[in-house]
């Protein structure tokens, strides 16, 4: 190594890698991954949320991480989106499709992707 | 594409409760249940709870594994990782109680981390030591990138004397005044040491920072070498350490393969390289003159000083020498500044201080934490209090070379100057606590008895002087010493800090001076009334049973190895059973019996 871009480069690669370990995301996606949850898809979609957040370079605003059953079992897979001073936001039936959407209109555009929440299920 | 990190604590404590295993037990399971793709295991540097090892962080929740052993591993892959559901048993719970908590704990949370200021011990615990890409993302080699390109030696200097960074290694010479005194003199070869020869009785943080965290002693020490002009740099640690001494071999070598040690580092022309040199654990060699001339190769004995080493040190070059927490502070203080360091801490102590927390304390482990924080801060907050419902009696900083702070006095801030204005020292961080059955001048002894062992044996002050002090003390606690026989103690204390040839010597009477100081009636107690009031000295204690509370079981009488408990002819009013009692010519004092009685008629006095 010989230049000051070199390190630069190197640590632009990496600190995707380590920031998982900071946890100070100002959004939190939580997916419900007890056996309701895997038996319906969860793992597809937890991938899908970690590769297009790291895609997308928002790891250092967004953690990803998963919870267990929150006893809504008939519309798993559940996944909930925490934010500082927002109400919850509670995307079920989820599939590692309709993920490309919430990333880009929730996660980066800050806007919910309503048709995908549970309010519009039930009504 | 990994969504979660476990980070498993490779440091010496909790290494030797088993992480190793741990470790291996995740690899195995996580692999079982088919996350090698999303799971990383890493193993780390110390997180500071030593006492709860081992320990397992998972992130990104943060969450706080304790004293977790390889067959829980399952369970914390099946549940947490694959079903996202917390192992609540084994969440370390804050509050102190051993009951489980309730849902996630993250380490930061805890009242132990969220008081503490990590800026030495940032990277302990969140990085891969052995990975030098891990410490490049967590800005490691960015200082050292910016002082090759950006500054002068001089600013180096001036930006390191204007952040008042003072050394940690025990004296609290100021950094900046040492690599000036260094940087003007003209030498064929320069020579930057770190002193890692850590040698206090219970003082863990510069193995922390070795093991945790090498990369950033690497880099430290070339910014020293740039500073004051010097080619070559050496760390001298003890061969004890084997994980840090491996690690920092490791830290050493990737750095070579990246170019930032060597030459013309960073295109800049600078050329610098670093070899490990150990130590076989004498204490002397932790004296910045011992230590050169153990790395010159003859045997580790001080010189006198002055000529000092930023004149005449290594190989008789000028040399800076610090210690491997100073050195700790040195990047962060190249990239954000002297006025961010400077605002730490106390006014003439600035930063922060790595305090390894050992004795009577529920919270054993490491804590950084600023300048000026009290002593009652300390134990009680982070350091969770002192078990069993005991009280605070003193706490001893600075191992044999420091002192201790009474009770009355742990509302001190603890920094250089008030550590020193009550006769006691800052030393390389170790604080033990004592409870109110801690006897002070056994305490005394216990360090002296170290010191005299240590002690190289150059100068007469400190080789027969010691001696002699233990000796009195040896007397003291055996009863037979008399009131002339404190005095004399006191005499000769001060006569061997005056004489003495090098740190050792001049501090070695420290514990006794400051237990005198604070403690004194302890000392009389044992002379006068021949008794320790702490309940510590053997030879001044008598197990008496009460004979009345005596039911005359005879569980006593059975655990005693030296047969010295009998029954009487005595039956108390209202027991059926003959009491026992205690031979005391037969009673070696092991205090066995004590635990045996459920009528607590065993007491001593």
């Amino acid at each position: 190594m010989k230049t000051l871009a070199e390190l630069q480069a190197i640590k632009d690669k990496m600190q995707g890698k380590v920031s998982l370990r900071e946890g100070s995301g100002e959004k939190r996606v939580v997916v419900g991954m007890a056996t309701c949850g895997i038996a319906a898809g969860a793992r597809p979609v937890l991938n899908a949320f970690v590769e297009q957040v790291n895609e997308q370079g928002l790891a250092g605003s967004v953690t990803v991480t998963q919870t267990g059953c929150i006893g809504i079992c008939q519309y798993e897979p559940v996944v909930e989106v925490f934010e500082a001073g927002q109400e919850k936001v509670t995307y079920v039936k989820m599939t590692a499709d309709k993920v490309a959407r919430v990333v880009e209109e929730h996660l980066k555009g800050g806007t919910p992707v309503a048709e995908f929440t549970i309010g519009n299920y039930k009504a | 594409m990994i969504r979660a990190h476990v980070l498993i604590c490779g440091g010496t404590g909790c290494t030797s409760s088993g992480s190793n295993a741990i470790q291996q037990a995740f690899a195995e399971n996580i692999e079982k249940c088919g996350l090698t793709e999303e799971v990383k295991v890493v193993q780390t540097g110390c997180f500071g709870l030593c006492a709860l090892g081992p320990v397992v962080i998972v992130h990104p929740d943060g969450t706080f594994y304790s004293r977790v052993e390889a067959d829980d591993v399952k369970e914390i892959v099946s549940e947490h990782l694959l079903k996202g559901r917390i192992v609540e048993r084994l969440v370390y719970n804050d509050t102190g109680a051993e009951t489980p908590v309730d849902g996630n704990v993250s380490l930061n949370d805890t009242a132990f981390y969220k008081t503490q200021n990590r800026v030495v011990l940032r990277n302990c615990g969140v990085i891969d030591p052995e990975s030098i890409d891990e410490y490049i993302a967590m800005d490691g080699y960015a200082a050292l990138g910016k002082v090759l390109t950006e500054m002068t030696p001089d600013d180096v200097i001036k930006t390191i004397t204007d952040s008042g960074l003072r050394g940690r290694g025990g004296g609290g010479f100021p950094t900046g005044r040492k690599w000036a005194l260094t940087a003007p003199n003209k030498a064929p070869q320069k020579y930057v040491v770190c002193n890692a020869d850590e040698g206090d009785p219970g003082a863990f943080m510069d193995r922390s920072v070795l093991e945790g965290d090498p990369h950033c002693l690497v880099e430290a020490m070339t910014i020293a070498g740039y500073a004051i002009g010097a080619t070559q740099g050496f760390v001298y640690v003890r061969a004890e350490y084997p994980i840090a001494v491996a690690r920092l071999q490791i830290a050493i070598d990737q750095a070579r393969e990246y170019g930032l040690l060597g030459k013309n580092i960073f295109g800049s022309g600078f050329d610098f390289d670093l070899h490990i040199r150990l130590g076989a654990g004498a204490f002397v060699c932790g004296e910045e003159t011992a230590l050169m001339t153990s790395i010159e190769g003859n045997r580790g004995e001080p010189r006198p000083r002055p000529p000092y080493p930023a004149i005449k040190g290594l190989f008789g070059m000028p040399t800076v020498e610090n210690n491997v927490e100073t050195f700790a502070n040195v990047p962060q203080i190249i990239l954000r500044g002297a006025e961010w360091f400077a605002s730490m801490g106390t006014e003439k102590s600035k930063g922060t201080k790595v305090f390894a927390l050992g004795g009577k304390i529920k919270n054993t482990g490491l804590v950084e934490i600023p300048m000026g924080t009290t002593l009652r801060e300390i134990i009680d907050d982070i350091g969770g209090g002192i078990p069993n419902g005991k009280n605070f009696k003193a706490a001893q900083t600075g191992g044999p070379s420091g002192g201790c702070i009474p009770a009355s006095l742990i509302d001190t801030p603890v920094d250089y100057d008030n550590l020193t204005a009550i006769g006691c020292m800052m030393g390389s961080g170790g604080l033990i606590v004592m409870d109110e059955d801690t006897c002070m001048v056994d305490m005394a002894k216990f360090f002296l008895e170290f010191t005299v062992d240590e002690s190289c044996g150059k100068c007469t002050p400190c080789r027969v002087g010691t001696k002699r002090l233990l000796e009195k003390l040896d007397k003291i606690t055996q009863g037979k010493g008399t009131l002339e026989d404190i005095d004399e103690l006191e005499a000769l204390c001060y006569y061997i800090k005056e004489n003495s040839l090098c740190g050792l010597g001049q501090t070695a009477p420290n514990p006794v001076l400051s237990t005198l100081k604070f403690f004194r009636d302890e000392y009389v107690a044992h002379v006068v009334d021949k008794k320790c009031p702490a309940g510590v000295c053997k030879d001044l204690l008598t197990y008496v049973i009460d004979q009345d509370k005596c039911i005359g079981c005879g569980m006593c009488a059975k655990a005693c190895p030296a047969s010295a408990i009998t029954r009487t002819e005595y039956v108390a009013p209202g027991h059926k059973l003959a009491s026992f009692a205690i031979d005391a010519d037969k009673c070696v004092k092991c205090g066995a019996c004590v635990g045996t009685c459920k009528f607590k008629a065993i007491s001593k006095q």
